[in-house]
């Protein structure tokens, strides 16, 4: 076990990129911890005059908005939101997804059928406009939105569990399972998902990203939860000040940029690294 | 290319469009039971957070769904009202909702088909360059690139984009889909919008750019390593005609089933593309729908939606066999 986690950290030292990306990643996550450490009063306080440029008044580095609330606490409030709503909505998704695409790749025939069409469906209908209709008929709040989220992105882990699962099931260790008279539940998530689970994890990581632009996307059209400052409320609310004060929506879409570039990378590089096979193709 | 375009058997067709009417089927009983998830019955959910249905409509919504039948005959009268079309009444716009999206659906579109030519063709362009030279600095820049736009919130890049072309530059206009008050007609009216559907356009492709140069990057370089591309190269045929003429039409075959599955995704971002740039389409009326809590209409936007991407999917089909006559009909 150790050995795996040196081979992986060498590769990933030779793997710029998705060191750039676990750096970015694990400073957003270290101000997500912080931020109740370094700004104890709430993001919505005012903490001096309105629309102060970075550095142009000493309490806000960052400077303030409109309401003289201080950009730096937002953004370091917001990570939390962030991460939280990204990497929950994905948790459920995975549970609901590899359930789904365990048993459609497992068993084939009319449960397959059934279950991709189910998949397809949910493919159809346009992803965004069916997380807003979750969140209008459930109401606005963090809860929801994740489950909103969850609810357009478990359909791609669902396909991609099934198709490893048709593939795997054909291996012979799994037949040998079959003779050996394991149940189905066992040997399929003791013995083929271990083995299916790296581009689950690739994927999972690019859907944190995805989950967390889309997340900032609702709260940027005012339909996130009222209690809390995002990075999407953020720039909704600075849109006003687009002439005079363009900082205010610059900062949380840098900060948002960055994250999701985090997280792309890592998955690159976990797709490097996972699958060793496609990296020689790609450097031949 | 003198060969005839291929025969489509008509029973190909008719199981797709089977299929398709199934689909839409099956997003009506989805709709249905998502109604069912909001507090209070329907009638309520559809009507009453609208704030200005009056008792006598939400009396009649509740006759016209049948909520004191048993919830299969719910779905039925559901599901029947909107094969007829029949999608109610907007009372905060005073118009039948099928009408009021029928009224937005031009403005989007033209977004929608511009921003989709934007993608297809900066995706080839800038795919086939990376190709070409793969792992060396041009792919590299290309690729990051691509990777940036595929980091950034869409919303964002389009506010950046009016602050730069709009304040800053002054080039094009900040919002809208034509200045109304200057009366054009005609060709300047073509030319008016023209230029403010530029910046949403752009909006809108960056995203879906990233995707497209992706995957005619990696399609090129499996193309690229084929026989009869040595021997094109072995004809003295040159490096850019062998690019463009002969590996990009077997490369670009997996884009168009891509792009016809974008197409729910180009309507879900249409909604905050047109909400930045104030873009008269389907997308800002969902999003006034949403801020005035009409469930109505943003559910039969979704639904309206969700069967637009079922015909698109069925005419794409339709399209790559007859781009593609090796493929094997079902």
């Amino acid at each position: 076990m150790t050995g795996r986690v040196f081979r992986g950290l060498r590769a990933a030292g030779r793997n710029w990129t998705m060191s750039l990306g676990l750096l970015l990643l694990s400073g957003v996550a270290l101000m997500a911890l912080t931020a109740s450490l370094l700004f104890p009063l709430s993001p919505y306080d005012m903490i001096g005059p309105p629309l102060q440029w970075p550095g142009q008044f000493d309490g806000a580095v960052l400077g303030t908005d409109a309401l003289g609330r201080d950009i730096a606490a937002g953004i370091f409030y917001g990570a939390r939101i962030s991460l939280l709503v990204g990497f929950a909505s994905v948790a459920c998704a995975l549970v609901f997804g590899v359930l789904i695409g365990a048993f459609a790749g497992y068993y084939g025939g009319w449960v397959d059928t059934v279950l991709m069409r189910v998949t397809e469906l949910f493919q159809t209908i346009p992803q965004f406009m069916l997380a807003i209709v979750v969140v209008a008929i459930l109401g606005a709040s963090i809860g929801n939105t994740i489950v909103a989220l969850a609810v357009v992105s478990w359909p791609a882990i669902a396909r991609l569990v099934r198709g490893e699962f048709m593939v795997i099931r054909q291996r012979a260790y799994v037949q040998g399972c079959i003779v050996l008279g394991m149940s189905d539940l066992r040997i399929m998530f003791v013995q083929i998902l271990p083995n299916a689970i790296s581009g689950v994890t690739v994927m999972s990581t690019i859907l944190i990203a995805t989950a967390i632009l889309m997340e900032s996307a609702l709260s940027f059209l005012g339909f996130g939860d009222p209690n809390v400052i995002t990075w999407g409320t953020m720039i909704g609310m600075g849109r006003g000040n687009l002439r005079d004060a363009w900082y205010i929506i610059t900062i949380p879409g840098l900060a948002l940029l960055l994250t999701a570039l985090a997280l792309n990378l890592v998955g690159d590089g976990l797709n490097d690294l996972l699958n060793p096979r496609l990296r020689k193709r790609k450097a031949g | 290319m003198t060969a005839s375009p291929p025969r489509i058997p008509l029973s190909f067709v008719g199981k797709r469009l089977l299929y398709g009417m199934m689909t839409v089927f099956a997003i009506a009983v989805i709709n249905f039971f998502l109604l069912q998830l909001a507090p209070g019955d329907a009638a309520e959910a559809l009507a009453g957070e609208a704030g200005t249905a009056s008792p006598e409509y939400i009396a009649e919504l509740r006759a016209q769904f049948g909520l004191d039948q048993p919830l299969m005959l719910q779905l039925w009268a559901f599901v029947s009202r909107l094969f007829t079309l029949d999608l109610g009444y907007s009372f905060r716009y005073g118009a039948d909702v099928a009408d009021l999206i029928f009224a937005r659906l031009p403005a989007t579109l033209l977004l929608m088909t511009t921003s989709v030519v934007f993608a297809v063709i900066g995706g080839i362009v800038l795919g086939v360059t990376a190709a070409r030279f793969a792992n060396r600095l041009p792919d590299r820049l290309i690729s990051f690139t691509g990777l940036l736009f595929y980091a950034t919130p869409p919303f964002w890049i389009g506010l950046m984009m009016i602050l730069v072309f709009s304040v800053w530059f002054g080039w094009v206009p900040t919002s809208g889909m034509e200045n109304v008050l200057a009366f054009n007609t005609g060709w300047a009216r073509a030319v008016d919008i023209g230029h403010h559907l530029i910046l949403p356009a752009l909006t809108q492709a960056f995203f879906y750019l990233a995707i497209y140069i992706r995957l005619v990057r990696a399609g090129m370089l499996d193309v690229l390593s084929l026989e009869f591309i040595r021997v094109a190269r072995a004809k003295g045929i040159s490096e850019a005609r062998i690019g463009y003429r002969h590996a990009l039409r077997s490369a670009v075959m997996p884009l168009v089933t891509v792009v016809g599955t974008n197409v729910g995704g180009f309507l879900g971002g249409a909604v905050l593309t047109e909400t930045v740039f104030s873009w008269p389409g389907v997308g800002r009326l969902m999003f006034d729908a949403m801020f005035q809590r009409d469930l109505n209409l943003l559910l039969s936007i979704l639904i309206l939606s969700s069967v637009f991407v079922v015909v698109t999917n069925f005419v794409v089909d339709i399209l790559y066999v007859l781009i593609n006559p090796t493929v094997e009909l079902k």
